[in-house]
């Protein structure tokens, strides 16, 4: 073994079908073990309490046979494609085609956002999982100011999502306020969590910041959980109202929307709503996102990310710059928060777990750590990858799993790899991702 | 005072617990830097086998059960061991010179993977195992009828925490895998410059860790007398929380903070609410943090300017 | 030593633990002048700059600014990102700390930050985009610009920090330093890794910056041709003290300064010093 080179160079890598034999052979090897007896030998809780079991080594055979199987075609492909980083060059016109595909994807995007209720208006489930899609891009922008730009690791903003739906969920319920009165509120309050949160551990670097996020965002649900009196414990709040546009329901009573309008009542004005209403409010997180980018703040965020040491020689306050970052994703968050309780009606903790936490980071990486468009097409591909599975309901998580981890080494710099710079003098030419930094708080 | 002296004994046997999945995260985080997320669910995993191997074994007509547990104990250290080593491989080592957030990410899907690779091979529902190892001793028997019991289970999981750390210092200390662990802690192109084997020093890495969580997982199967598919997400997140405690890349912190989380935890739900435990265990985390921001026996970081 | 200091260091220590890293340092750097901090690795010049520049809190002593309009302040109570903000000093550092996934005018768009969030009213008027925001964002650009253009970077703009030449980067990072408009600019090592070429390029750039700005120059540097060509005044520093100071003609024939750069006793320095001459 050579003594310089940690990992053998590509040209020395041996090919040849009895190598590819060897590989197979000893990954099946280790399937077996592995799969031995979690697969092999199946137990279960008998009838008197004791435990019980029974063998599978049929399927434990298919499981290494798959294995095999797939060790040598996997092994075959990479032959074929050479070596990862090998320069693959692209055909010139498909290059243009790329390129004129980047720059007219966005817009596209949009308008077809804005067609989904009229061209899929019959179809409830593309409506409530459009709305679903929606949710999570919103969801991601807001971490991403976060996670992308300042380059904190926030591990549990599902928190503030939590208290954004709660929040209008308490308030509606208790106090009967609307939710035009309570979407400001549950953004204010979640950003205000996010200082108080943020203001003693905001000093802590790198993955003692990531820690104390999720023990944060952890210790939230365990409130609400606990503190039956106030959030209902693990039954949740019921009967949260609807929105209404501005003052007026959309439901079939007689001064319902359809009532006033004249037109027949369908079920169906309040998803359309529902879908223009969480369109609306990720837009504006998108907009305010770029704005913010372009203002003193936001290139304080980005340079932040790229280095604290020189951002506190040029005489920015490191600590109230942190601060907005994490209180201007809380907020987003609050408010996504409370367009979840309202589009539920019933919110309860099993809604914010860490789960929903990795989601919506993994959305932000995959999509390309501070690219907008990435964000919103790797929230289109994850929570659209992971509906094509609904069927194989207990397969989901697995197969989410196995496509998380192939998609970051697929992409580790996630689906847009250049950062745009937010001021130019001559030339608006992108940045490479490898010059970014990812920052370490 | 006598109830306090029960629950020193079980935060103690808690906290061995957790330490030991603690120690897990702090050498993969001192050696590559990443958290692993599966690091929980690869303890979660060591109690399934543990469980499974221990009812064969049963089923099979052994009945000493020194022996029994014994193999069980080489069994799912084996298998267990394997399955950190394949997941280095497959998940993480492809992303070793990638950016920070990859690795943790691949780290949170592998996570995912693990948890509903349990579920759906081995079923959702609680594997309650009859107790194994029984009996224990009396004390001291308060005035008002309260023992103080030590429980021969609680013997034999603080037993085989201190006997592991042993061999494991040993490990870190003495030999030659130990000093190219450091070495590669230090600094991974001077090692291998130096003529150490980087891959097969961050395999073992893993596969250490992984078969120190497999002594947990099957402590806590002895110990709670049950495994389900969903235990590696708290444990894993406890353990972490007590690595982060003491100090992440510190093993003496892992141990320390690991028996630190087991005393608060016992001692808050025995004289305050079982129910905010996790919680007060968080918020001391946090509290601790912004008084010493690299934990309890963390090296300080020097920024160099 | 006379005249009008803009920066007084006063029985400066700074301790690490048990080692002594600054010990009992006083000097004054003159208003409009360029003093160079010179000495051996290992001497402490990094340091006193950290001290100065609030990364270190000094163990002991006082660091005084007065600056062009009178008014005085004790830099290490200050401290941390409050003394390029609040009392106008700027630096560099030794190995170059751009911003590398930033482009040359992002960077130094990144430098004028406390000017620009004033006029951007706390982000509320920018989020609005008033005329007031776009007129300062407009003078903004306009700074960065003259600056790009002073270290010879217009061309190179629109391009990422990172892909800048060496000597580049070390422009930029003054050009970056002056966006904050200081009446102390604080140089560690500018002249490190350039050619003969570039140093004499950064000898210009440092006078004109001198005397066109007004801005005094505290400047750490190893290489002898920059700091006797441009400097006003030396301060000569080996294992944490001073151990002379005076005019480059003065410090460089100085036994003491020789022998601490050869690692001689004073006699074989003055012997050396006549052979060589």
């Amino acid at each position: 073994m050579s003594a310089i080179s940690a990992r053998p160079s590509h040209a020395a890598q041996p090919s040849g079908s009895a190598f590819i034999l060897k590989k197979a052979l000893i990954s099946a090897a280790v399937a077996l073990v592995l799969f031995s007896l979690m697969i092999g030998v199946r137990t279960e809780a008998g009838p008197q309490g004791g435990l019980i079991y029974w063998t599978r080594f049929g399927d434990l055979a298919a499981l290494v046979g798959t294995v095999f199987g797939g060790s040598i075609i996997i092994e075959l492909l990479r032959q074929w494609w050479g070596p990862v980083d090998k320069e693959h060059i692209v055909p010139k016109p498909v290059q243009a085609a790329m390129s004129f595909a980047g720059r007219w994807l966005a817009p596209a995007l949009l308008v077809f956002a804005f067609l989904v209720p009229v061209i899929f208006y019959n179809q409830r489930y593309i409506l409530d999982l459009s709305i679903l899609v929606l949710t999570y891009v919103m969801l991601g922008w807001g971490l991403n100011v976060v996670v992308g730009l300042a380059g904190l690791l926030d591990l549990g903003y599902v928190a503030f999502y939590a208290v954004g739906a709660y929040s209008y969920a308490l308030l509606a319920t208790n106090f009967g306020l609307s939710f035009w009165v309570c979407l400001p509120l549950a953004g204010i309050l979640a950003a205000f969590w996010g200082v108080l949160l943020g203001f003693p551990v905001l000093r802590l670097r790198g993955d003692y910041l990531a820690i104390v996020t999720l023990a944060f965002g952890e210790i939230i649900r365990l409130v609400i959980i606990n503190w039956q009196s106030l959030t209902g414990g693990p039954n949740g709040v019921s009967g949260i109202p609807r929105p209404t546009l501005f003052g007026i329901p959309l439901d079939n009573s007689d001064d319902g929307l359809a009532a006033r309008l004249g037109i027949d009542f369908s079920p169906t004005h309040r998803i359309v709503f529902l879908f223009y209403l969480i369109l609306a409010m990720a837009l504006l997180t998108n907009w305010v996102t770029i704005r913010l980018r372009r203002l003193p703040i936001g290139r304080a965020w980005e340079a932040l990310r790229e280095d604290e040491v020189a951002c506190r020689a040029l005489g920015i306050n490191v600590t109230t710059t942190k601060l907005t970052a994490f209180a201007t994703g809380a907020m987003f968050g609050g408010f996504a928060g409370a367009f979840f309780a309202t589009r539920q009606g019933f919110i309860s903790p099993e809604s914010f777990t860490f789960q929903e936490s990795a989601l919506v980071l993994a959305i932000v990486v995959l999509g390309g750590m501070g690219s907008q468009l990435g964000v919103a097409l790797a929230a289109l591909t994850m929570i659209g990858g992971f509906e094509l599975f609904r069927g194989f309901d207990q397969y989901r998580m697995l197969v989410f799993g196995i496509a998380m981890v192939l998609l970051m080494i697929w992409r580790p710099r996630g689906l847009i790899g250049h950062r745009a710079p937010t001021v130019f003098l001559e030339r608006n030419q992108a940045i490479s991702s490898d010059l970014v930094k990812e920052g370490h708080g | 005072m006598d109830y306090f002296a029960q629950q020193l004994i079980n935060g103690l046997v808690l906290g061995s617990i957790y330490g030991l999945i603690a120690i897990g995260y702090t050498m993969v985080y001192g050696i590559v830097g990443m958290i692993n997320f599966a690091h929980g669910d690869i303890f979660m995993i060591g109690g399934f086998i543990a469980m499974i191997s221990f009812l064969v074994l049963v089923s099979l007509g052994l009945t000493a059960i020194p022996l029994i547990l014994l193999i069980v104990l080489l069994v799912s250290m084996v298998i267990t061991a394997l399955y950190g080593w394949t997941i280095e491989r497959i998940a993480y080592r492809p992303l070793r010179h990638s950016f920070r957030l990859a690795p943790m990410l691949s780290a949170i899907g592998m996570s995912f993977v693990l948890t509903n690779f349990s579920q759906v091979s081995q079923g959702a529902r609680v594997k309650p195992v009859p107790p194994i190892i029984t009996g224990g001793y009396t004390l001291h028997e308060g005035p008002e009828g309260f023992a103080v019991q030590l429980s021969n289970i609680q013997i034999v999981v603080v037993l085989a925490t201190i006997v592991l750390l042993a061999v494991f210092t040993w490990l870190v200390s003495r030999t030659r895998l130990g000093r190219d662990m450091r070495a590669c802690e230090q600094d991974q192109t001077m090692a291998s410059l130096l003529g150490v084997d980087v891959d097969r020093t961050i395999s073992m890495t893993f596969v250490i860790g992984a078969a120190l969580a497999a002594v947990a997982g099957m402590m806590y199967l002895l110990y709670y007398g049950l495994v389900d598919f969903f235990m590696g997400f708290v444990a894993g997140i406890k353990a972490f929380t007590a690595a982060v405690l003491g100090g992440i890349g510190s093993l003496p912190g892992a141990m320390l903070g690991g028996l630190a989380i087991g005393l608060i935890e016992t001692f808050w739900s025995a004289y305050f609410s079982v129910e905010y435990k996790d919680v007060a265990a968080f918020s001391i985390l946090i509290v601790v943090l912004i008084f010493m921001p690299t934990g309890l026996l963390g090296r300080p970081e020097v920024e160099k300017v | 030593m006379s005249g009008d200091p803009i920066l007084t260091v006063d029985h400066l220590m700074m301790r690490f633990g048990g080692i002594v890293a600054v010990n009992e340092l006083s000097f004054a750097a003159e208003r409009r002048k360029i003093t160079a901090l010179i000495g051996p690795n290992g001497a402490g010049k990094t340091t006193v700059f950290n001290c100065i520049t609030g990364f270190y809190r000094p163990s002991g002593g006082a660091i005084r600014l007065t600056d062009d309009v009178g008014r005085t302040m004790q830099l290490e109570r200050l401290g941390d990102f409050r003394i390029t903000k609040q009392a106008k000093v700027a630096r560099t550092f030794q190995n170059i700390r751009l911003f590398p996934g930033m482009t040359a005018l992002e960077n130094l768009m990144v430098a004028q930050h406390n000017a620009l969030m004033r006029a951007s009213g706390l982000t509320l008027l920018g989020l609005i985009g008033t005329p007031s925001w776009r007129a300062a964002e407009e003078r903004a650009i306009e700074l960065a610009r003259t600056w790009l253009d002073r270290v010879g970077l217009l061309p190179r703009a629109d391009d990422a920090a990172g892909n800048l030449a060496y000597g580049d980067q070390r422009r930029l990072e003054i050009a970056r330093a002056m966006c904050t408009e200081p009446v102390l600019l604080c140089l560690d090592e500018p002249a490190a890794g350039l050619n003969a070429r570039e140093s004499g390029g950064l000898n210009e750039l440092l006078l004109s910056i001198r005397n066109d700005q007004g801005t005094s120059i505290l400047l750490i540097e190893h290489d002898m041709s920059v700091v006797m060509e441009i400097s006003d005044h030396v301060v000569v520093m080996d294992y944490g003290v001073k151990i002379a100071e005076g005019t480059p003609q003065a410090v460089r024939d100085d036994p003491k300064v020789i022998a601490a750069y050869l690692g001689a006793d004073e006699e074989e320095a003055i012997a050396v010093m006549e052979s060589g001459t």
